[in-house]
C-alpha cells in the first residue's frame, strides 16, 4: 500500500499495465513533448504528466507523439484496435471530443455492432475534463453525458486514486471502448493504492458515506463537493447517502434505487449544464423505477444553460458548489 | 510484368465477379426488396483488384461507402456479402451493417464506412500497428475524389508521414464527388496526388481502368513502403458506371457520357482485349470465368433471397463484448 495522487496513480498504471501487455500503446499531443525542438524529446510526460517515463522505458513505437490531429489520434487508435493492439489515445483536453467526434461516435463505438459481432476495438481515450481551473468555455467542459448517451461505449470517472488505477486497469483489460475521464482539478487528490494488481469492475457505484435521510447521486469531482456538504449537514443531524457512481456507462442503477427508496429524498450532482444531462438521465431512471417512493421532486444540482465562463467570480457561479448542495438537500427535506 | 497463367485468371474471375456483383444489384435493387442507400463499384474493378491482388492476407485496408469491390477483391465472403445487402441473418454483419458497412477483419477488411474520409485515419492506425509488430504489413486507405477534401485524410497523410507509418493512400479518382464534379470540387486542378506530394510522401498516379498499369505502378509503389520508406500515395483515373446512388437520376452526366464511358473506359473490356491480343489467355477461358461468375453471383442472390431476416430480439445484441 502506498499513498500516492490521482496523477501518480495513473502513470503507474499505465507503467505496469504496458510491462504486462506489449499490445498496449500511447498516441497523443506531447505525450512525450520536445520532439522536433533544438532540445530535443523531453519525455515531459504529457501537460498533465500523466505519461512520464513511459517513451524512454517502451519506445517511440508504443509512445506515439502525435501531431495535434484530433481526429487522427483518435482515428489512428481505432485502426491499431482493429488490428489487435490496445492504443491509449489522450485528448489534453474533454472538449477535443469536439474536434474528434465522428471517429468516436461513428466509428469506434459502432464497429462491434455494424459488423455482427465480429470484433472488437479495445480502446481507451482519455479525457482531461472539468471546470475549476478557470480555462473558460472550449476548456472546461464535462462532456461525459453526451458520451454516456452512445450504445458502444463505456464511461468511466474515478475520483480517488484508488479507482484511477482499479478502473484504468479495467479499461485496459477489457475488450470494450472505454472514455476514461480524468478531472483536472482532482490530479493532485491523494489517497491509499494497493502496491499488486487491483482492478475495479465497471457498473459497480460506491457507496461513499450512508446517512439515511436524503440520496445524493454524483459523480467526478462533484463527489468531493458532495462529501463537504454532508459533513455540514452531518453537523446538523442529517445523514446523507453520498453515491460516486464510478461509471455512468454502464450505470449501477440498483446502487440507486435502493437509497431512494430507503430515502424517499433524490438530490443528483453534475458538474454540467441541465438540458439532457447525465442528471435529467439519473431523474429519469428514479422517476421511471421508483416513483412511488419517492416523498418530494428530485433537486437537480447542475450548472446553468450557459457556456462555462473565464473570470473567478463567474466560474465559481456556474459550477456546482458544497453550499448550493447543502441548500438542494435541505430544500429537498423541506419540502415534505 | 511476370503474371502467370493462373495470376491472369485470377484476376479476371475477381473483376469479372465485382462487375457481376454491382450489375445482378442494380437490378435487384428496382424490385424495392433491397433497404437503404447502395452505392455500387462497377467501373473501378481495376483499382481495387489490381491492388488487393498483391496484398497478403494480414495486410489491411479500410474502405468506403462505395466499398463492395473492395471486399470481393480482399477475400469476403460474395455470398455473405449478398446475404448482408439483403439484411439477413446469415450476412457477413448479421445483417447489421448493411452495404456500407461490410467487413471480415479475418481476411484484413478493416470495413467499408457511410462517413466520407473516415477510413483514413484508421489505416494510420492500422499502419501504426504493423511497425510494432515489425511484421512489414501495409495498411491502405481506398478514398475518393470526395474523400480527398476531407481533413481527416490530410491529418492522416501528415500523421503517416511523421511516424513514418506503412500507410497507402489511394486516391480513386471517379471525378464525382457524390454529384459534383472533380473539376469544381478539387482544388488542385483536378490533381489529388500532388496533395500527398505536399504532405511529404511520394505518390504515383496511373489509368485505373487498366487493371496491368494499375497492377505494375501499385507494384512499385507497394516495394517502396515494405522497404520502410513509410507512407505513399497513388491517384488512379478510373470511372463510375452507376450513379452515387442506386435511384440516382444522374442529370450531372453528359450527354452520352454512360455509354462513352462503358465503351472506351471499362477495365473489363481492356483486359480481354489485352490478354488476348498477347496470346495469354484464350476467349474462351475468359468467358468460362463469366458463366461460372454468373452462377455464383444467380445462388448467392437466390440463397440471400430465401435466407430468413434477423430475429428482432437480438437487436440489441453485440454492442458490447460484455457489459453489466
Amino acid at each position: 500500500m502506498a499513498i500516492m495522487t490521482i496523477r501518480d496513480a495513473i502513470v503507474q498504471t499505465l507503467h505496469s499495465e504496458m510491462e504486462r501487455d506489449p499490445d498496449i500503446m500511447l498516441l497523443g499531443e506531447d505525450v512525450v513533448g520536445g520532439n522536433g525542438t533544438a532540445g530535443g524529446p523531453e519525455a515531459i510526460g504529457g501537460i498533465w504528466g500523466t505519461s512520464g517515463g513511459l517513451w524512454a522505458k517502451f519506445g517511440p513505437d508504443r509512445i506515439i507523439d502525435t501531431p495535434i490531429s484530433e481526429s487522427a489520434i483518435v482515428g489512428a487508435a481505432a485502426g491499431a484496435a482493429l488490428s489487435g493492439k490496445r492504443p491509449v489515445a489522450e485528448l489534453m483536453f474533454a472538449d477535443f471530443v469536439g474536434v474528434s467526434l465522428d471517429q468516436i461516435w461513428n466509428q469506434i463505438a459502432k464497429f462491434r455492432y455494424m459488423f455482427g459481432g465480429k470484433t472488437k476495438c479495445p480502446v481507451v481515450i482519455r479525457l482531461v475534463y472539468g471546470a475549476g481551473m478557470n480555462t473558460a468555455a472550449q476548456h472546461s467542459q464535462s462532456v461525459y453525458a453526451m458520451l454516456t448517451a452512445m450504445p458502444g461505449l463505456k464511461v468511466v470517472l474515478p475520483v480517488t486514486p484508488l479507482d484511477a488505477k482499479g478502473l484504468l486497469t479495467e479499461a485496459l483489460r477489457g475488450d470494450d471502448p472505454v472514455m476514461f475521464f480524468e478531472h483536472k482539478a482532482l490530479y493532485g487528490v491523494k489517497g491509499e493504492v494497493p502496491d499488486g494488481d487491483h482492478r475495479q469492475r465497471f457498473g459497480e457505484a460506491r457507496m461513499v458515506r450512508e446517512g439515511g435521510d436524503v440520496t445524493i447521486v454524483t459523480c467526478g469531482r462533484m463527489v468531493n463537493f458532495s462529501e463537504k456538504a454532508a459533513d455540514k449537514l452531518a453537523a446538523d443531524g442529517i445523514g446523507c447517502d453520498v453515491i460516486d457512481l464510478r461509471t455512468t456507462s454502464p450505470l449501477d442503477e440498483d446502487a440507486i434505487l435502493d437509497s431512494v427508496e430507503a430515502t424517499g429524498r433524490l438530490v443528483v450532482v453534475d458538474e454540467s449544464p441541465p438540458r439532457c444531462s447525465l442528471a435529467a438521465d439519473i431523474c429519469a431512471l428514479v422517476a421511471t423505477k421508483a416513483f412511488s417512493s419517492l416523498k418530494v421532486p428530485p433537486e437537480l444540482v447542475t450548472g446553468p444553460h450557459s457556456p462555462i465562463p473565464y473570470a473567478r467570480e463567474l466560474e465559481r457561479a456556474w459550477v456546482p458548489s458544497p453550499q448550493k448542495i447543502e441548500a438542494a438537500v435541505r430544500r429537498a427535506l423541506a419540502a415534505g | 510484368m511476370q503474371l502467370s497463367r493462373e495470376d491472369l485468371l485470377g484476376a479476371y474471375r475477381r473483376m469479372a465477379t465485382i462487375r457481376q456483383f454491382e450489375e445482378r444489384l442494380h437490378e435487384e435493387i428496382k424490385s424495392g426488396e433491397i433497404a437503404g442507400f447502395t452505392h455500387l463499384y462497377a467501373g473501378q474493378e481495376a483499382v481495387a483488384v489490381g491492388i488487393c491482388d498483391q496484398l497478403t492476407i494480414e495486410d489491411k485496408i479500410v474502405s468506403t461507402h462505395r466499398g463492395h469491390g473492395h471486399c470481393i477483391a480482399k477475400g469476403c465472403d460474395v455470398k455473405g456479402m449478398m446475404q448482408e445487402i439483403f439484411g439477413r441473418g446469415g450476412g457477413l454483419c448479421k445483417g447489421r451493417g448493411g452495404s456500407m458497412h461490410i467487413a471480415d477483419l479475418s481476411v484484413g477488411m478493416l470495413g467499408a464506412n457511410g462517413i466520407v474520409g473516415g477510413g483514413a485515419p484508421q489505416a494510420v492506425g492500422a499502419a501504426l500497428a504493423a511497425k510494432l509488430d515489425k511484421k512489414n504489413r501495409v495498411a491502405i486507405a481506398f478514398s475518393g475524389d470526395g474523400a480527398c477534401n476531407q481533413g481527416t485524410t490530410f491529418e492522416a497523410m501528415n500523421m503517416a508521414v511523421v511516424t513514418k507509418a506503412p500507410a497507402i493512400f489511394v486516391f480513386e479518382n471517379n471525378h464525382y464527388s457524390e454529384h459534383t464534379g472533380d473539376a469544381y470540387a478539387v482544388g488542385t486542378a483536378k490533381d489529388i496526388a500532388s496533395r500527398a506530394e505536399a504532405f511529404g510522401m511520394k505518390a504515383w498516379r496511373a489509368n485505373g481502368c487498366d487493371y496491368f498499369e494499375t497492377y505494375e505502378t501499385m507494384r512499385e509503389l507497394l516495394d517502396y513502403v515494405r522497404a520502410g520508406n513509410g507512407p505513399a500515395a497513388i491517384e488512379l483515373d478510373t470511372e463510375r458506371f452507376f450513379g452515387h446512388f442506386e435511384g440516382d437520376p444522374q442529370r450531372y452526366r453528359g450527354k452520352g457520357e454512360i455509354d462513352r464511358i462503358r465503351d472506351e473506359r471499362d477495365c473489363l473490356k481492356a483486359f480481354r482485349a489485352k490478354v488476348a491480343d498477347a496470346k495469354l489467355l484464350d476467349v474462351a477461358d475468359l468467358d468460362a470465368i463469366d458463366a461460372q461468375v454468373a452462377t455464383l453471383i444467380e445462388a448467392s442472390v437466390v440463397e440471400a433471397r430465401a435466407a430468413p431476416p434477423p430475429d428482432p430480439a437480438t437487436v440489441a445484441d453485440d454492442v458490447y463484448v460484455d457489459y453489466v
